[in-house]
């Protein structure tokens, strides 16, 4: 259960932000997000539901996976939780918070979202699919992708474009990339893999398929995607 | 019994030197540390060949950066947390395990590591994560001595490959990240009693303990200019990659950690003497003979954390008895490994933290501004990943780090034992497309710490290569470009191949003496330790581990 931010006294959260940057920064990022598939600061947790799960996984960790077990004592461990459950302040973005329900309808509507973006199996497969894309980024974030896509672009997902040997050419995003291949899903949402020895050209775009929408929606709009957004958490 | 044994073991030990080629005896394969074989079955004409022989799957997962043994067709590893096990080096198969079960709680900064075992005659000999150190039989895997090298819970651990020199163990302790006091010390091989110990950081009255400065006045812990008057005695400087030996000079040389804390160097004003430094130690006593500090006042983990290479090379038209040393802090070095004189110091990457060497060969220190990106990251220009030196080429070869850089930042942290003690965190910067000079702010998605298959850095964040360097010169001979960074080391042979990998899983085989790649294979999984190569039933072998799997590759019959 996660329990009401309110009921973490300031002190116990201060103290926390503290141990934080002392013993987890260096792996989570300041901004709860520098473990790959983790976003501490998104108040939903894969191995973990009430305040006492989390106590529990600060103090076993995940030793194979390469967090260190902690020994705290249970103040240490009290704020720590208080932090992780109001951590989210840190990267709260400018915008006042919207409504999610509204901001759905901007996502199907006005924004034409799903003209690129697919969530819980409805639209396109040309943009990443965002039905857990709550539990992985921030408020900060999002208002900053919306108005400035190309220089938010996370540098994974950059634009593609190859012609093979015999002359066909391909455009997508990408999904990963070795020395030697290179791995990308096509316009379609097909899975494309590309030895680069038969690449004819291979190039690799920094700027993004995305279109801004600085000035194109109202700062309430803005506001309402995010809160939507904010709210897609998979079906955990 | 106790004086045949010992009469025993060192007639094994002389006996190695003829069986060297085909054995592989020690982590790096010899005590100059040059992790190169004169094994020459396998040769750029037939690598085209190189086939699977056998597998061995590790039961625990876990990173594994173990290098085996091999001798007389028996391959000893170890495999997480603290298991020894024996196999048939033509086949895989296990004649026994050995399970140690460590006593306390480890703490290590890394995961559960070891790097692999020493030996002695019928002695395997370990390091344990809870700080022990422990003699095998090599026959049957049962125990014959154990001993405590340091307490755990302040956050001592072993994960070094012992060095076995005469009739010493040597070792190293890790918790570089725990606020340890760091030290290397000899162990009697036939009994396992201590015999000398060396500490990396020197206590009050010793030579190096001035470098710990005094703190100012006005520092009290709680503010943002805490410094720590005890410093020095959790002042980090662990060891946990195997140094060398000369028996020329009787000296052993071992590289050591940054100092602790790592990221806070307003805590422990001073150069913190003999962190991220070489030392070199009388075998006989443990005497420190000389040091070189590659980094004085380390802010950016920078371990010097490396193999020393005891090469003799030509330097300026002259011979040098040379030590050969490619730092995490992106500098190559040549030292005279007679004296510690500073020969040569130059970047093999993007280095911004430092704009040359004085006359003496210190660092010039140039510490760039908040919010700024450090070069060489974290990780730095290279690491612990062995390097490798071919007698034949007289190149170095090693894997580097490029256009990584990192965003530090301090944090004041009290000592508590058995606590963390980072005093500070750190980002991947990864520029702007708009403006490179910018990072993308709170690049999520970007993380500190990479997992899986996937290479969510990618060229944005940098990317590994191997180098060939001329150590006269320090001049790259070539580079061999990859994607993904990479955390492997190399070995080469005397038919001039070079084997290596990297964060990608892909198992490369290069010529030497170009870089040219002429063969790979995708083993599916990251690789995280140096390959050796060795002989068993008149066949020529290379070994690798990739995720939990070891591959051992050999030609078709
Ligand atoms: C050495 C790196 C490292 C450090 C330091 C570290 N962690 Fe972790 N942490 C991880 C990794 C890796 C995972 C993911 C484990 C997995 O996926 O199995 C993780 C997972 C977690 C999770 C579970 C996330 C989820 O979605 O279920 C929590 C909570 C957590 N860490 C909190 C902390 C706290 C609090 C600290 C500091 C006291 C800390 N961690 C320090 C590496 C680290
Ligand atoms: C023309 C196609 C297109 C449209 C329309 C579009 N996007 Fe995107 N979007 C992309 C692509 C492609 C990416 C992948 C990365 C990139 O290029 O920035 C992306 C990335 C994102 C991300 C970051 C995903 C991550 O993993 O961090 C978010 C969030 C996002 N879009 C939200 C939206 C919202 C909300 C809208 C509607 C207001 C929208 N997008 C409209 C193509 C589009």
């Amino acid at each position: 259960m996660q329990e009401h931010p309110e009921a973490y006294p300031r002190a116990d959260i201060e103290y926390g932000a503290r141990l934080y940057a002392e013993q987890c920064d260096r792996c989570h990022g300041a901004n709860g997000a520098g473990v790959s598939g983790v976003n501490l600061a998104s108040g939903r947790f894969r191995s973990a539901t009430t305040d006492g799960q989390l106590k529990m996984v600060i103090t076993n960790g995940f030793p194979t996976a390469g967090m260190p077990p902690f020994r705290f004592d249970n103040a240490d461990l009290t704020g720590l939780v208080a932090w992780l459950r109001n951590m989210n302040s840190i990267d709260r973005g400018a915008l006042k918070p919207g409504d999610a329900d509204r901001g759905r309808a901007v996502f199907e509507g006005r924004g034409a979202c799903q003209s690129c973006h697919r969530v819980k199996g409805k639209g396109s497969r040309k943009g990443p699919d965002l039905s857990d894309i709550g539990t992985l980024r921030s408020a900060g974030y999002f208002e900053r992708v919306l108005v400035d896509p190309n220089g938010q672009l996370l540098p994974i997902n950059r634009p593609v474009h190859v012609v093979t040997r015999e002359g066909k050419a391909v455009d997508g995003r990408r999904l990963n990339e070795d020395t030697y291949t290179v791995q990308m899903t096509d316009g379609e949402g097909h899975l494309q893999s590309f030895s680069k020895a038969n690449l004819k050209e291979f190039k690799v775009s920094t700027k993004s398929a995305m279109t801004s929408y600085k000035g194109e929606l109202k700062p309430d709009e803005l506001a309402d995607l995010v809160a939507y957004m904010l709210s897609l958490k998979g079906n955990l | 019994m106790m004086l045949r044994r010992y009469l025993l073991a060192t007639a094994l030990a002389a006996g190695w030197m003829a069986a060297q080629s085909a054995n592989w005896t020690t982590y790096n394969g010899d005590h100059a540390s040059h992790r190169y074989s004169t094994l020459a079955k396998i040769t750029p004409a037939n690598v085209k060949n190189l086939a699977l022989s056998w597998v061995y799957q590790s039961p625990v997962a876990g990173s594994w950066e173990a290098t085996p043994l091999v001798l007389d067709g028996v391959m000893y590893i170890t495999q997480r947390p603290n298991d020894v096990v024996a196999l048939d080096a033509a086949t895989g198969r296990v004649f026994w395990s050995y399970r140690y079960n460590n006593q306390e709680d480890p703490r290590v900064c890394c995961g559960a590591n070891n790097r692999g075992l020493g030996v002695l005659g019928d002695s395997l000999f370990m390091g344990t994560l809870d700080a022990s150190l422990v003699a095998i039989d090599r026959h049957n895997g049962h125990l014959l001595w154990k001993t405590r090298v340091a307490e755990a819970k302040a956050g001592y651990s072993i994960t070094v490959a012992p060095l076995v020199v005469k009739d010493k163990v040597i070792v190293g302790v890790g918790g570089g990240e725990w606020g340890v006091r760091g030290f290397i010390a000899a162990y009697s091989a036939e009994t396992g009693k201590e015999l000398w110990r060396f500490y990396t950081v020197p206590g009050p009255g010793e030579p190096g303990h001035e470098t710990w400065l005094p703190c100012p006045p006005d520092s009290p812990s709680g503010s943002k200019d805490y410094c720590d008057p005890d410093a020095w005695k959790h002042g980090g400087g662990s060891v946990w990659v195997t140094g060398s030996y000369d028996p020329a000079t009787n000296l052993t040389y071992w590289g050591t950690g940054n100092a602790g804390p790592d990221y806070n160097p307003t805590q422990r004003p001073g150069d913190n003497l003999y962190t991220a430094s070489v030392v070199a130690l009388d075998t006989d006593t443990g005497k420190l003979r000389w040091h070189y500090q590659f980094t004085p006042g380390d802010r950016y983990d920078y371990d010097a954390v490396q193999v020393p290479v005891l090469a003799d090379i030509q330097f300026q038209g002259k011979p040098v008895k040379a030590m050969l040393w490619a730092n995490r802090n992106g500098n190559f070095y040549v030292l005279d490994r007679t004296t510690g004189k500073f020969l040569l110091g130059k970047p093999f990457v993007k280095v911004n933290w430092m704009s040359g060497f004085d006359a003496n060969g210190r660092p010039i220190q140039t510490p760039q501004p908040q919010g700024l990106p450090t070069y060489p990251g974290l990780q730095g220009g290279t690491n612990w990943y062995s390097p490798s030196f071919s007698p034949r080429t007289g190149l170095m070869y090693f894997s580097i780090w490029e256009e990584q850089g990192i965003l530090f930042t301090q944090i004041p942290v009290v000592y508590k034992e058995g606590t963390g003690f980072g005093g500070g965190g750190f980002g991947p910067f990864v520029p702007s497309v708009d403006d490179p000079k910018k990072g993308i702010p709170n690049a999520a998605g970007v993380p500190n710490l990479r997992r899986g298959p996937i290479n969510d850095w990618t060229e944005a964040a940098g990317h590994g290569a191997m180098v060939a360097l001329d150590p006269a010169t320090g001049e790259a001979k070539w580079k061999f470009k990859m994607t993904d960074v990479t955390d492997v080391g190399a070995v080469t042979t005397a038919s001039d191949l070079l084997f290596t990998g990297g964060r990608e899983g892909y198992m490369q085989v290069l010529n030497a003496r170009t870089g040219e790649l002429l063969w790979k294979r995708n083993l599916g999984a990251q690789m995280l330790n140096s390959p050796m190569t060795f002989e068993a039933g008149g066949k020529q072998y290379v070994a690798v581990m990739a995720g939990l799997s070891l591959f051992v590759f050999g030609l078709p019959e």
